[in-house]
């Protein structure tokens, strides 16, 4: 049985870890608050965007444009979001599990990282970063986002890369967020929303179709990108938030335990010193 | 209830916020065909926005906002404006868009190959609308 002594020093040790565990869930929850009213507030934008993209495509869908049809080259660009800071559970596994998991190979990819943890496990499999934007995801603005975008879509346009993916969080509420896998471009949409979008379909379009297409098709990139940052960020903190609150109540149940083997170490050592004194005192007489 | 037939939906939405949501009788706006002023029952339409000082004419009042890029979607009784970047005057810093329109001019006139210049020219329109907006 371990002494007195041991279990205390190890209790106290728990102790401060679990006093670290839980301020950094408060500091956490605050972040979620803050980044969870954001990505609703950039929600209005995207959903509009996505509308008007599948009814541009529905009644454009015989355009042959580059941004609709697959490319000749195989390389594929990822951009793949995770996080700076680390202690978020299962939160960056997640995401580099889709593309270790996506069935390409890693030399057919080219990879666009915006988070350092992503960024060094991936580089360390062998995989090519084509270019780093960490610095991004502490706080994401919608520039940042259309930079990416003007810098991918340069390469795409120049025929260096065949496909975009998207490799995220997606935040559904505050305790289920899914990492995603998005095919960015060549566009794709839902074949049942072209229907829907198809019947209502009397659009005009100033300039026109394929010149509007042109702009508008990279505002919806750069949309999808802005959204996915500003989920992914508040899919962080909420994970690192849940990641907390486990590992505060995990040290709780330690602690408890050690404090009953403690109180039994201590009960042990007083019948011990007990019988010592009682056998003492027998022995004088 | 004779007017009631000249007002429609309009929505301003940017990436950060619903900037506008309300009714309005006229909108007007710069697009890349030109400049533009729409009234209710217009056809429908999509059309590129260009930076340009956006005017929504509401009941005996007129709201005036600086709008940079994209793109704007008109059905008979509803327009949803898609804004990257839409401002009131009273959000404009307009020391800042001087700056820019210097920094802007002496990269249009440096004739430098490596600067690209239909993006300094478009810093150059945006800081100028800016400050029109912010002047008046």
């Amino acid at each position: 049985m371990a002494s007195m002594r041991d279990i205390k020093r190890r209790r106290s040790s728990i102790a401060s870890t679990q006093q670290i565990t839980n301020a950094m869930k408060l500091v956490s929850t605050v972040k979620l608050q803050k980044t969870k009213a954001r990505a609703e507030r950039s929600k209005p934008y995207f959903d509009k965007m996505y509308e008007t993209v599948t009814s541009m495509l529905a009644k454009s869908g015989t355009i042959d444009h580059p941004y609709l049809k697959p490319q000749q080259s195989g390389k594929k660009a990822v951009i793949v979001l995770t996080s700076n800071r680390g202690l978020a559970g299962g939160y960056n596994a997640n995401v580099i599990k889709l593309i270790t998991g996506s069935g390409f190979e890693p030399s057919d990819l080219l990879l666009y990282t915006v988070g350092n943890k992503g960024k060094e496990f991936l580089q360390h499999r062998g995989y090519e970063i084509a270019q780093d934007y960490s610095e991004v995801i502490e706080n994401p603005m919608f520039q940042d986002a259309k930079e990416i975008c003007e810098e991918v879509l340069r390469k795409y346009a120049a025929g260096e890369i065949g496909e975009i993916y998207l490799a995220y969080t997606y935040f559904r509420n505050t305790v289920v967020h899914e990492p995603k896998f998005l095919k960015l471009l060549p566009v794709e949409v839902d074949e049942g929303d072209i229907q829907a979008a198809r019947e209502n379909s009397l659009m005009n379009y100033e300039p026109e179709e394929e010149e509007a297409l042109e702009v508008i098709i990279p505002k919806y990139m750069t949309s999808i990108l802005y959204g996915a940052l500003v989920e992914a960020v508040a899919s962080e903190n909420g994970a690192r938030m849940q990641a907390m609150d486990s590992a505060t109540s995990n040290a709780q149940e330690m602690i408890d335990h050690l404090t009953l083997q403690y109180n039994r170490a201590r009960q042990g050592s007083i019948t011990q010193e007990l019988t010592e004194i009682i056998a003492g005192a027998n022995a004088i007489q | 209830m004779a007017d009631e037939g000249k007002f429609f939906d309009l929505e301003i939405i940017t990436p950060d916020r619903v900037f506008w949501s309300g009714k309005a009788s006229m909108l007007e706006l710069n697009t890349t065909e030109g400049q533009v002023g729409i009234y209710r029952r217009h056809i429908p339409m999509t059309m590129i926005i260009e930076p340009g000082i956006v005017k929504i004419h509401l009941e005996g009042e007129l709201k005036e906002a600086a709008v940079h890029a994209g793109f704007i979607e008109i059905l008979p009784d509803k327009i949803t404006m898609m804004a990257e970047v839409a401002e009131w005057p009273d959000e404009i810093d307009i020391n800042r868009a001087k700056e820019a329109e210097q920094r802007a001019e002496r990269r249009l006139q440096a004739h430098d190959p490596r600067i690209d210049m239909s993006r300094a020219e478009l810093a150059l329109k945006k800081s100028i609308v800016r400050q029109q907006l912010a002047e008046r």
